[in-house]
Order: C-alpha cells, then structure tokens, then sequence
C-alpha cells in the first residue's frame, strides 16, 4: 500500500483548509471505498483528512417541514433514523439495500455520494480506463458488460454510479451542501453528478477541495413510495437495476409520479420523461408501460446487457403496480 | 506501483481492546485488522479478502460492528474495540457449537462478533432490507436473520447452522425482554 499523511480534521474550516493546503490530498470517510481503492492503487492521494469527527452526524427536522443529514451521519443511523423510517422510508429502504451492515456501520453520506464507480476495469490497473487514466481508452465497451451503463454513457466510459441511496434522494428532490472556502452552496443531487462525454475523470460538479456538508431533504412527496433493486444474487450485491418512485392517485389520475433509476447511468437518473406521461394519466399497467418506454427510448445497450432495457420496464411497471395497488386497498 | 515517497512517521493509537487500554506506534496506512493481529497479537480476528467483501474481520467499535480490513486503525484512534478474544463467554458461542454453526471456523469469530453486532441493532429496532414497513416492528425471522447476516461469508456453506444458531440467541433475548 502507497504511503500518505493522514490527518484528522478538528472543524468544517480546517478541513477545507487542511485539503487545500495539502498536494493531492482527499476528504476521508468511513474508507470502506477510497480506503480499498487505495490499497488497490487506483486512487493515490499523498493526504488523507479523515472528516468523520467533524460535526455534522445529526439528522434534524429542517424549516419547513424537511430534513437535514449531516454529512458524516453513517449509512446504518440514517437508515434507522425513527424520522427517516416514518416520513423517507423510500430512503431506508435505498440504504438498506447497499453493502453490509458492517459496512453501512462505518459509510458516511457524504462517502456514499462520492464513491467511485464499481465497472471492473476501473480498478483492474492493467486494463485501460479512461476515467482512471485520461485517455486510455475503455475496456468495459467490449468487454464484460453486464453492469455497464445503457443510460447517459458515452463511447469513452460506460461505468455505472454504484449508490443506491443517491437513487433514492434523486426521487426525493434531495440537495447536497457543499462547502469550500469561500462559501456554502447548494445543487440538487440530480446536478451533483456530471455525465462522462469525453471527461470520465470528472465525476461531479464539486470544485477542489470542496466539502459535502449536508444532504437536505424537502418535505415528503404525497403518495406511496418504494425501493426496488434487482441484482445478481438477493443480498449483498450492486444493482443490476433499481427504482425508486413515489406514486399518488386521486380521483383516478396520478397527481405526483417521481421515478429514479439506479444501474442503468452514470449517475443516479431522474426518469423525467416518464414522469411528464405518468403526471395526470390513470394509473394502468399500460400507461405505466408506456411512461418507461419513453424513458428508455434513447438507451443505448451494450452487447451483454440489452436485457437490462427489459429488466427496468419490468421492474418500473412491477413496482408501480404494487404501490397503485397498496394506495388502493389502503 | 513505485513508491517514491518514504513512509509517514509512525504516530501513537491509543485504543481499548477488550477493555484494555494500549497504545500502539502505527504509521496511517496500518489497518485496524493488521494492528490486532500483528501488533496485539490478538489472532482472532481473520484476515479473509482484506477488501471489505467476507465478514471475516468483523470486530465491534463502541458496540457496532465493522469490518476491520478497511478501517484505519489511527482513525480510530480513542475507540472501544472488541474482538472475539473480548465477548466471551456470550450465548452464541456455545450455540454456534450446539447447531453446527461452522465446519472449518475461519468465519466464526467474524459471524460472532456481527451477530453480536446484529443483535444489538435489531434490540434498537433497526429494519433491513427484507423487512416489508421500516416504519414498523421487525421480528427477527430466518429470513431478517439472513439478510441481515449477508457481510459475512462462510465458504464451507454452515449457513443453516449460522442461522439456527443466532436465531435460537436471538428468540431467548426476545423472551427476556418481554419477560
């Protein structure tokens, strides 16, 4: 394993000033991925600043009706949270379903939001990877590519966003508060993530040195919500596909449909397209169809995961399904 | 990979194992597994994938259970850690032999530490992944035991004992709380 300095931040300034003032150093979090990718060599900070002590692991009901997570809340007390149980469980349920528990024990949001991508030949360091090394082209293309993209990819990285909860905070409106050290700012998860094009090494918006303070949530959405991940064995595994959606029906029409996808892009997708056919439609099996049919229009499968177009409309449709059906018997 | 930079200077780790405070000269990258084993001595905890992918160097941090291969050990620096040389005796390790929890052992002190872990968890009403409303209560069936088990891998396949074992610990501390 590469040597580096490690150093343990007392407060939110010093940790940003501590990152700044260090060559090559990075924010750490539980490490159960940036710990692994450096001992693997694929990440090779000279500096590490272990931001776990800052504080900023309360969960709080926020003005107006929402929540704010701090940054270094772990994966398992979000999850467990009584007010993310009750009023996100689409968010509990999105935690639950990543890692361990001793994972979850240790992952901070912060860290779940920036882990990086887990496409084989990004941490096999004798294949070519773009987003590891610029320019090196992608193996994954032609490669095994059961896990690989079929959304937002471009011909130089096809690598999936691996967190099932940022899926979740997608469907939920969530935002991110990012703090450097010239101020506080705020963009929704959606706009955290950049899509690869021909720059796959840039996987954020986040400028150097730039702190993931917060995750704040806006007051829950009407309606019935669930999350729903499909993978290669039922425990324990990254998703093959995910949805997160919340559905409500009055009067025989859908008056809020929220749709995320997990799996499929390089980021967690907001499937707008098929909220836009859903909003105002009734809730049929058939629209439901035709809602994620839309979405799907523009993916673009690899040799070795064309099923996955028939997975997601499988699993939207089923899960729709289920929540049309329980908000009706409720 | 060539290291062109020298190795940070070893600094002091000041940790409880099993209720012992020490203090260890550890430079950063020494994880908290290898800090147990090659530093306390304490051979327990098992080194498995070193990855963070089989359970086996699962130990407790103030109660919860972490794999100890991707710790750090400076960055848990302060903290209360127990190993399996630290629970006994605990009921789940006399039903672990009872049911046929293990075949060759090399999981068990992993499985044992997570249960423990687990359990604890579950006391504090944590929901998991298999359970249908995380709002509500969670009784801790074989099929929420097994999800909730799945960090820990057991390759000689001693699930169904796993499982009976915990769950027979597991229904007794539900008996004693509702007493």
């Amino acid at each position: 394993m590469r040597p580096f300095e490690y150093e343990r931040a007392t407060d939110v300034a010093h940790a940003v000033t501590l990152v700044a003032e260090r060559p090559n150093a990075r924010f750490l979090g539980g490490g159960t991925n940036l710990v692994d990718l450096v001992r693997r060599g694929v990440e090779t900070p000279d500096s590490l600043v272990d931001v776990t002590g800052l504080p900023l692991a309360g969960v709080e009901e926020a003005a107006g009706g929402g929540l704010r997570v701090g940054a270094v809340v772990t994966n398992a007390d979000l999850a467990h949270h009584p007010l993310v149980r009750t009023h996100y469980p689409l968010l509990s349920q999105a935690v639950l379903a990543g890692a361990s528990g001793q994972l979850r024990a240790m992952a901070t949001v912060g860290g779940n939001l920036l882990q990086r991508t887990r496409c084989p030949y990004f941490t096999d360091l004798t294949t070519a990877c773009n987003k590891r090394e610029p320019g090196s082209g992608c193996a994954a293309r032609e490669g095994f590519t059961r896990y690989a993209a079929v959304l937002g990819a471009s011909e130089h990285c096809v690598a999936v966003h691996p967190s099932d909860m940022a899926v979740a905070l997608a469907a939920l409106d969530a935002r991110v508060e990012l703090t450097s050290s010239t101020g506080v700012r705020e963009v929704a998860v959606t706009d955290l993530y950049r899509l690869p094009g021909d720059t796959p090494q840039l996987e954020t918006v986040l400028s150097p040195g730039e702190l993931i303070t917060a995750v704040v949530l806006p007051p829950p959405p009407a309606g019935r919500s669930r999350y729903r991940k499909v993978r290669d064995r039922a425990s324990y595994a990254f998703a093959l596909v995910s949805v997160a959606a919340v559905l409500n029906v009055e009067d025989g029409r859908i008056t809020t449909a929220r749709l995320a996808l997990g799996g499929v892009a390089p980021k967690p997708w907001r499937a707008a397209a098929a909220e836009s056919l859903l909003f105002g439609a009734e809730p049929t099996a058939e629209a439901f169809a035709a809602a994620i049919d839309a979405e799907l229009a523009d993916a673009k499968p690899l040799p070795g995961n064309e099923f996955k177009l028939d997975l997601t409309r499988r699993t939207v449709v089923a899960v729709l399904r289920r929540l049309h059906d329980e908000g009706a018997t409720a | 990979m060539t290291e062109t930079t020298a190795p940070p200077a070893a600094r002091p780790v000041r940790l409880v194992v099993n209720g012992v405070p020490t203090t260890l000269e550890l430079e950063p990258r020494v994880s908290l597994l290898d800090a147990l084993r090659e530093d306390l001595h304490l051979t327990g905890t098992k080194k498995g994938c070193n990855q963070g992918a089989c359970g086996a160097c699962t130990v407790l941090v103030d109660g919860h259970r972490i794999v100890s291969c991707l710790a750090l050990a400076v960055q848990y620096d302060g903290r209360e850690v127990t190993t399996i040389e630290g629970v006994g005796p605990h009921p789940l390790q006399d039903a672990f032999v009872r049911f046929d929890g293990l075949q060759c052992g090399y999981c068990t002190p992993g499985q044992i530490c997570s249960a423990i872990g687990m359990l604890e968890e579950h006391d504090h009403g944590a929901p998991s992944a298999v359970t249908d409303d995380v709002a509500g209560p969670t009784p801790l069936t074989r099929n929420e035991i097994r999800e909730r088990m799945s960090g820990n891998l057991c390759r000689c396949g001693a699930y169904n004992g796993i499982v009976d074992a915990i769950e027979s610990v597991g229904t007794a501390l539900d008996e004693e709380v509702s007493a």
